[in-house]
C-alpha cells in the first residue's frame, strides 16, 4: 500500500535572501500519532534543512513551539495531524509579532512586558535563610495556582485582537502573571505592579473578547485575571473617590 | 505613568448591564404583556408611574443602560478603527448617555 501523505503549507521568510515572505508546500508522511511539530522535524531532517522554527520539550511544557495552525494559535507539539487529515495544514508564525525568519518570531516585546509587571515574587519582608521558608496554606495557594500554570508560549497574544491593534497593550499573559504574584500571600508588591497594570494600556485596553482564554493550552484563563484586576482597580478607585481624606 | 480613569466608566457600564439584565424583562412584562392582556389597566399603570419611587426606578432603568451602551459602543467603534478620533469618541458616547439621562430626568419630573 502506498504511504499516506499530507501537505504542509509553511510560511517561509528569509530576510537575508528574499524581500517578501512566501508559502512553501511540503509533502510529509501521514502518521496517526504525529503532531505538527513531528511533521516540521521531518521536513527539516529529510526535505529542507533551511526551515527555521523554535521547539524544545515536545511535551507542552516549554512553550516554545507556538505557531498559527490553520489560523489558530497552537502549540505544534500538541496539535495532531489526524485532526486535519486529509486536508492541507497551513503553518505560520504567531500573529502580531515581528518575524525574524520563517516561523521564528521576535519575542522582545513580551519579555519587556514581563519585566514591566515584575512577574516574580517580591516578598513583603526579605527573610534570612536561618528564618526558614515563606509558609503558605493550600487555601492561599489555591488563590493563584491556576495563573501560575502559564508557560509564556504567547498563544494568547497571537489570539488577542486588542494586541493586534496596539502593541502598547500589556496583554493577557503579562497581566495574568501580575495577578498570579499579586494574589500570592508571600508577595508584597501589588502596589508597584498597580502603577503598570492599572494604566489605560494595562487592563483597561481589554475589551473582553476572551480568545486568550480559549487558546491557552494550560487553561490559565487570562481573561478572568484581567476582569479580576479590573474589579480590584475599580474598588480602589471608588474608595479614593468617595473618601479623598483616606488617601494619605 | 498615570493610572486610568476607566473604573468610573466601567462601573457605570457594569451597573447598566446588571440593571438591563434584571429589570428590563420585568418592565417589558408589565408594559408589553400585562397591560395588553388586561391584567393591569392603563389607568393603574399611569398611577404607578406617577409614584416617586417608580419614577426613580425608571430613571435608573433608563440612565444606567445608556452608559452601558455608551461604553460598549465606544469600544466597538474603537475596534472598527474609530480610535483615530481620539478623545472625541468617548466624549460623543458618554455625552449621548449624559444627554439621555438629562432628558429622562426632565420627562420623568413632568409626568
Amino acid at each position: 500500500m502506498p504511504e499516506q501523505t499530507m501537505t504542509l503549507e509553511v510560511f517561509r521568510y528569509q530576510p537575508d535572501e528574499e524581500e517578501h515572505p512566501r508559502y512553501q508546500n511540503y509533502e510529509v508522511p501521514y502518521r496517526e500519532d504525529w503532531v505538527v511539530l513531528d511533521a516540521l522535524n521531518y521536513i527539516k531532517d529529510e526535505i529542507d534543512g533551511t526551515l527555521s522554527y523554535r521547539w524544545s520539550c515536545r511535551m507542552g511544557v516549554c512553550g516554545s513551539c507556538g505557531m498559527m495552525v490553520n489560523g489558530d494559535p497552537k502549540l505544534t507539539c500538541a496539535t495532531f495531524l489526524r485532526d486535519y487529515y486529509p486536508s492541507a495544514i497551513r503553518v505560520e508564525p504567531l500573529n502580531y509579532f515581528p518575524v525574524i525568519r520563517d516561523l521564528i518570531i521576535n519575542m522582545e516585546d513580551f519579555l519587556h512586558k514581563l519585566d514591566d509587571v515584575q512577574a516574580w515574587l517580591i516578598p513583603n519582608q526579605e527573610k534570612g535563610v536561618e528564618e526558614g521558608e515563606y509558609l503558605q496554606s493550600p487555601a492561599e495557594l489555591a488563590h493563584f495556582k491556576q495563573f501560575s500554570m502559564c508557560i509564556n508560549c504567547m498563544l494568547c497574544y497571537a489570539a488577542c485582537p486588542v494586541y493586534g491593534h496596539s502593541q502598547e497593550f500589556l496583554g493577557p499573559a503579562a497581566i495574568a502573571l501580575a495577578q498570579r504574584y499579586n494574589l500570592d500571600s508571600r508577595d508584597g508588591a501589588a502596589e508597584s505592579r498597580a502603577e503598570v497594570i492599572f494604566q489605560d494600556v494595562g487592563i483597561w485596553e481589554c475589551t473582553f473578547v476572551g480568545d486568550c482564554s480559549r487558546v491557552c493550552p494550560k487553561k490559565v484563563d487570562p481573561a478572568g485575571a484581567i476582569q479580576q484586576a479590573k474589579v480590584t482597580h475599580t474598588k480602589q478607585f471608588m474608595k479614593e473617590l468617595l473618601t479623598p481624606w483616606g488617601n494619605r | 505613568m498615570a493610572k486610568s480613569n476607566e473604573p468610573l466608566f466601567w462601573s457605570l457600564f457594569s451597573a447598566g448591564g446588571v440593571v438591563a439584565a434584571f429589570f428590563v424583562p420585568v418592565t417589558l412584562i408589565l408594559t408589553g404583556i400585562a397591560v395588553p392582556a388586561g391584567w393591569i389597566t392603563e389607568h393603574d399603570l399611569l398611577l404607578l408611574v406617577r409614584h416617586p419611587l417608580t419614577r426613580l426606578y425608571l430613571f435608573v432603568l433608563i440612565s444606567l443602560p445608556l452608559f452601558h451602551w455608551a461604553h460598549r459602543f465606544r469600544y466597538v467603534a474603537a475596534d472598527l478603527g474609530l480610535k483615530v478620533l481620539g478623545v472625541a469618541l468617548p466624549i460623543v458616547c458618554y455625552g449621548a448617555a449624559i444627554l439621555g439621562t438629562a432628558v429622562a430626568a426632565y420627562v420623568l419630573a413632568r409626568l
